[in-house]
């Protein structure tokens, strides 16, 4: 990772490399799936699309200022408190985030409740400032930032669509399965509601990338 | 570098700085957003105390609808005393979470009265525990001081898909109709049951499968705050109060002498609202 810092200066705005950082935590290192980061709020809100799509955008606000703040401090952060140094900067981050939706997006911020402050706890962001944004500089580190809240928000959304379509015949929040079919005897698999279906669910997709990703299967000892 | 970055002074002057400049930012947000903030929770309390008589506003709209709308409001203690009678102010602003805090018999409970179409109706706030986190709603009586006619809930942090459920119309609106008391005058509240578990009542609403948790702290808080309205119901009627000028507007289905005493504090609103009143 900190190959990235060497020839800062003449790389184009968005080189090969830089785009790897989008693109990279979408499929082979998925903070999900491979990094197996975040997998909390992964089981807490993906029973409907719409917190979860909610939940990405404030992950995806939060990890890209973080890494950016971090970034721009990483030179003066001593060693030995970096890890509260980055709690109180996410910590801060996402108290104003709060304070702003409520006071000019009130009704988004209703929708969003409880998980604006739950971003604070997501794995995901800390380990970004930890493994990225303390070693790189702040462009890369806010694409990094990106890439990874988009690889998160992709698994949410997935696993929220399994959940909500199977277990309340809905996708964001629209009644997709008809009636004619409950007068026909289909019941919601109300399963799908349970947090652990989420971790189930998460088990096969990384069971599907694993098995066409030959690279990241674990050597057989 | 001439600085030692791992000395201890240096750690120590840079948690200091940082942690100030992060509080510094914190107060400058709050200190910016504050009066929206609390501006938007006020506008969002009167949407609700309206939703509770099935009457939906815009937020901008909320404060005008709700001063036409709400007449009158008074709070009641467990026991059904009345206190605070006329203050809309101070009832608006009752904390229930601090008054069911308080110890036994100096809980204060907010009704307000709202007048819509020439009906009366007593909104009662609410205030409970849900499964995981406080929930809370309103829910408005007819004139008899026992049918529902309409229920809003909300919560602060109840299971998606299931306990959450209870703030959504379809879950809502089963409760209109419902009584609170019997054929023979006696309380029985209206308590959300599991499905199946009895027969369906007057007194009964299907709660959430898989929400049962919340759907008990639903019962629970509907049971705590009926009640004490049941107790001041009866207070009234056994009051019997004479009515004077009784040439106010009278719905003659709903509207009976015993609700007479509170809808004259909003007779002169009454009338002049029913002229202009567009709300439904």
């Amino acid at each position: 990772m900190a190959e990235v810092a060497e020839k800062e200066k003449k790389e184009a705005l968005f080189s090969k490399k830089r785009v790897k950082l989008i693109s990279d935590p979408l499929t082979d290192n998925n903070p999900v799936t491979v990094q197996v980061l975040g997998i909390c709020s992964a089981l807490a809100i993906t029973v409907q699309i719409k917190p979860a799509v909610f939940m990405f955008l404030g992950v995806l606000f939060v990890i890209t200022l973080g890494n950016l703040v971090v970034s721009l401090l990483r030179n003066l952060i001593p060693n030995r408190v970096r890890i509260i140094a980055q709690l109180v900067i996410v910590a801060g981050l996402v108290s104003i985030v709060d304070m702003i939706l409520k006071a000019y997006q009130y009704d988004i911020s209703k929708q969003l409740s409880v998980f604006v402050g739950l971003i604070i706890t997501n794995c995901i962001v800390m380990g970004r400032l930890e493994a990225f944004a303390m070693g790189n500089k702040p462009w890369p580190s806010m694409l990094d930032g990106i890439g990874n809240s988009l690889g998160y928000g992709a698994i949410l959304v997935l696993v929220a669509f399994v959940r909500e379509l199977l277990g309340s015949g809905k996708i964001y929040g629209f009644q997709v399965v008809p009636q004619a079919f409950y007068d026909l005897g289909y019941v919601n698999n109300g399963l799908m509601m349970m947090p652990p279906v989420a971790l189930i669910l998460v088990g096969i997709i990384i069971w599907i990338q694993r098995s066409k990703t030959p690279s990241l299967i674990e050597a057989e000892d | 570098m001439a600085l030692n970055k791992e000395s201890n002074g240096y750690v120590i002057t840079f948690s200091v700085v940082l942690v100030l400049v992060v509080s510094v930012l914190l107060v400058t947000v709050f200190s910016i957003t504050k009066d929206r903030i609390s501006q938007n929770q006020k506008l969002e309390k009167m949407q609700n105390i309206l939703a509770a008589t099935n009457i939906q506003v815009d937020r901008d709209a909320a404060e005008a609808a709700y001063n036409e709308t709400i007449v009158d409001a008074f709070a009641l203690t467990e026991t059904g005393e009345v206190q605070l009678k006329g203050d809309k102010e101070a009832i608006f602003n009752i904390d229930l979470a601090k008054e069911l805090s308080k110890p036994e018999g100096e809980k204060l409970f907010p009704v307000f009265v709202a007048s819509k179409n020439d009906s009366t109706f007593y909104i009662l706030g609410m205030r409970g525990k849900g499964l995981w986190d406080a929930i809370w709603g309103y829910v408005s009586l007819q004139s008899d001081m026992k049918t529902v006619y309409n229920a809003s809930f909300d919560h602060k942090g109840e299971t998606a898909g299931l306990g959450a459920e209870i703030k959504e119309s379809w879950f809502t609106q089963k409760f209109t109709n419902k009584k609170i008391v019997n054929e023979n005058g006696e309380f029985v509240s209206v308590s959300v049951i599991k499905k199946g578990t009895a027969p369906a009542s007057e007194y009964n609403v299907d709660g959430i499968s898989g929400g049962t948790l919340t759907s008990d702290g639903l019962s629970a808080m509907l049971k705590m705050f009926f009640s004490a309205f049941y107790e001041y119901s009866k207070k009234v009627a056994n009051n019997n109060p004479v009515i004077e000028n009784v040439d106010m507007p009278v719905d003659s289905l709903t509207t009976d002498s015993l609700s007479a005493d509170i809808i004259q504090d909003g007779i002169d609103t009454l009338s002049a609202s029913t002229n202009n009143n567009s709300n439904n």
